[in-house]
């Protein structure tokens, strides 16, 4: 098993937003994470990377079989596993070259593997970005510093790309995307999908799901995983919409 | 900054300076204290020429009716003039015998910084082997100066061997009169650097005092003086990445350009003098005055200073734009951290027509510390089409730190055309996860957000100084996030 949580609560500022949860994940698969606003997906994915602000109050999560909550963000990463941020951040100066040769080569340390030289560090650059498709010119760039949305989240991709890991988080990285860069990002993250590796996709829409098929879907409603099932689940929440989660919900607990 | 942060900067600061160095008192200095006589006898034992020893005087007379300067965003203890020797014998002896008497967090430093061995004991001030390295790197490069005419040699040097150079330069651009520490840097400045490039000449290779013998015995009171006459080119360096100890609490120096027709001086400096430990005792009060003037028409003069060091900082590196065409630049980064307080910042004075200036200051402050930028742009009547564009950063790490700008615009030119553009900025803590979680250390983050920070600054740096500027950067701010 790759991932695995069991009964995850976790607070933020004092609010208990995740209040039991509990989820597998193997190698080789995708999963989707959907639910209304304010049902914790986000949360979820910011515990798994060890977000400071997220306090886990109970539970354990499991990743290639070690205790992942003992591990500070950074060695979560060099373990393996890659948030695609809703919101990534700006930070000037930086160029997105600098930053991803300093990453590589911290995990790349961290693991046991000697460091990358320049030449073959580019050359990966060059292989990755044809692969997301991203202009070169991006990689000099100071990260996300004036980019478009789109172009953030494709970036997102592209470092995913380029990093590799076991297992990569989208959070909500459809959200505000047009359709020409939905197929773009979602296609992407279908190429890089092996049977060694895994992915989380936390969407609140099912189009994403159109382009990217998961093999299971999760409904995430008041911090809790309600239903789960195929990809058929997905569909019937586009044609249902969240009240009938609501309102099955509502039936369950009375 | 608030009452308890005022409070406990003058408790520090007046916490005695109790730093535990041990300097046998040699039999070639001068006692304590300050008068003519002290002044003649400095003169007398430098074996300069009279019209030197009067002008060190007329220095002194001036600077005794001149009171010490307190308009500076920082505050420090009065300083007890009379309690200072102002002549020491230029080669002292070694402070330690190997380096295993130096402090250990000294010398983790130097292997950070990447500093040879050798240099590491010279830095430290541990007795070294006969023969080293670099004194015959520098012999052998003072011979190819001397084919080219250039002058490169130690102010002493200069007063003896090219005495109508220096009468006619010296003072020429920071007068005796300038300032409270000038003045006093004028009437007992110990030694110093003095550069002259002849016409036409380009320096072929990077003057830093790092290749002159001895230069880092130059003393608290350095004076420096470089000449670039008409379509000639320097490029000069100053200081050391690594970080200088000194039993001199006070240094106060004068830097003085003199740039020609055509001419260009490029003037680097990376100063890293002690700041004093966690709490900022015993480090070193710095009050600078370094000014280049743009005499010829299409000059120009380049500051580029990187200050991660002492305690206290004052300094104002200027340029006078005098010549028609001329050209000043000012590119600063100043970092302070823990108790650190720095007013910094540049003049650009515009008195000939179609002159510009670009200043470009970054500032960093961490820890408990206080990073001012003080700038003042001038454009007199006659500096027609005068120009200049400042920018002025400020990036805080930490809530505990302050960031202060004071920009000075006086314009008697209607066609000047001046831009100012200010920004303050925290690192954010959402910026050091998404890092975090590409694998980068918190450490390693912040050091790739300042460094990105800092950019357009290190670019102007030769690039040696500028990794090393870089390395620097990330040491002096360990710590101070998370």
């Amino acid at each position: 098993m790759l991932l695995e949580i069991k009964n995850l609560h976790a607070k933020v500022e004092g609010n208990e937003i995740l209040k039991g949860i509990n989820l597998k994940v193997d190698l080789g698969e995708v999963h989707a994470i959907m639910g209304p606003n304010g049902s914790g997906k986000s949360t979820l994915a910011s515990v798994l990377a060890g977000k400071e602000e997220y306090e886990v109050t109970e539970g354990e999560i499991w990743f290639k079989g070690k205790n992942l909550l003992e591990l500070n963000p950074e060695d979560r990463a060099r373990e393996g596993i890659f948030l695609a941020f809703q919101y990534p951040v700006e930070i000037p100066g930086v160029s997105n070259t600098n930053l991803l040769k300093t990453a590589v080569n911290e995990i790349r340390k961290y693991n046991g593997e000697e460091e990358l030289d320049s030449i073959d560090f580019l050359k990966l650059l060059k292989e990755k970005s044809k692969l997301v498709e991203l202009d070169q010119k991006f990689l000099s760039r100071s990260v996300n510093e004036g980019f478009s949305g789109g172009e953030k989240k494709r970036n997102e991709i592209f470092q995913m790309a380029v990093l590799n890991p076991k297992l990569a988080v989208l959070d909500e990285t459809d959200s505000g995307l047009d359709i020409d860069a939905l197929k773009i990002v979602a296609n992407g993250v279908n190429k890089l999908k092996t049977k060694d590796n895994a992915t989380i996709v936390v969407t609140h829409y099912q189009r994403l799901l159109d382009y990217i098929i998961p093999d299971f879907v999760h409904v995430l409603y008041k911090g809790k995983i309600v239903k789960s099932g195929g990809k058929e689940l997905a569909l019937e929440l586009e044609e249902k919409g969240y009240d009938w989660i609501k309102s099955d919900k509502a039936e369950i607990v009375a | 900054m608030s009452t308890t942060e005022t409070q406990k900067i003058e408790e520090l600061a007046n916490k005695e300076y109790e730093f535990g160095f041990v300097t046998d008192i040699e039999s070639d200095t001068l006692p304590k204290g300050l008068n003519e006589d002290i002044i003649r006898q400095l003169s007398a034992k430098k074996q300069e020429p009279e019209w030197m020893t009067e002008w060190r005087l007329k220095a002194y007379r001036h600077w005794l009716t001149m009171e010490e300067p307190h308009w500076s965003n920082v505050t420090f203890p009065p300083i007890d003039y009379q309690d200072i020797s102002y002549y020491s014998a230029p080669k002292s002896t070694p402070k330690y015998k190997s380096l295993d008497e130096v402090d250990p967090e000294l010398l983790n430093t130097y292997k950070k910084l990447g500093i040879p061995l050798e240099e590491q004991k010279i830095l430290a001030g541990v007795a070294v082997d006969a023969v080293f390295d670099s004194v015959s790197v520098a012999t052998t490069f003072k011979d190819k100066l001397n084919e080219m005419g250039i002058i490169f040699c130690s102010f002493s040097e200069a007063i003896r061997e090219h005495p109508d150079l220096v009468k006619k330069y010296l003072g020429s651009v920071v007068p005796y009169t300038d300032n409270y520490y000038a003045t006093l840097n004028s009437a007992v400045f110990s030694d110093g650097s003095f550069v002259y490039i002849p016409k036409g000449v380009r320096c072929p290779m990077e003057l830093s005092t790092y290749f002159r013998i001895n230069a880092a015995n130059t003393g608290q009171f350095e004076r420096t003086l470089i000449i670039a006459d008409d379509n000639a080119y320097v490029s000069y360096l100053e200081g050391c990445t690594a970080p200088m100890r000194d039993e001199n609490q006070l240094h106060a120096a004068v830097v003085e350009l003199v740039a020609l027709e055509n001419s260009q001086i490029k003037y680097s400096t990376v100063q890293n003098w002690y700041p004093g430990d966690k709490d900022g005792k015993g480090g070193i009060y710095n009050f600078v005055t370094k000014r280049g003037a743009c005499r010829g028409t299409n000059s120009k003069i380049s500051w580029t200073q990187v200050e991660t060091g002492s305690a206290i900082t004052w300094k104002y590196p200027s340029c006078i734009l005098q010549g028609d065409n001329s050209i000043g630049e000012f590119y600063s980064v100043a970092v302070t951290n823990n108790m650190q307080q720095a007013d910094t910042g540049t003049k650009m004075i515009h008195l000939g027509k179609n002159t510009r200036s670009t200043i470009v200051s970054k500032g960093i402050s961490a820890g408990r510390s206080n990073n001012s930028y003080r700038g003042l742009v001038r454009v007199g009547k006659k500096a027609e089409n005068a120009r200049n564009f400042s920018q002025c950063d400020s990036l805080l790490l930490g809530d505990k730190c302050g960031a202060h700008t004071f920009p000075y615009i006086e314009i008697d030119n209607p066609t000047a055309q001046v831009e100012h553009e200010a920004t303050t900025s925290k690192i954010g803590e959402d910026q050091i996860f998404y890092l975090n979680q590409r694998g980068i250390s918190t450490e390693d983050a912040v050091s790739l957000i300042v460094n990105g920070y800092c950019k357009e600054v290190f670019k102007e740096l030769p690039m040696e100084f500028a990794v090393e500027a870089q390395k620097l950067l990330s040491i002096s701010l360990e710590g101070s996030v998370g």
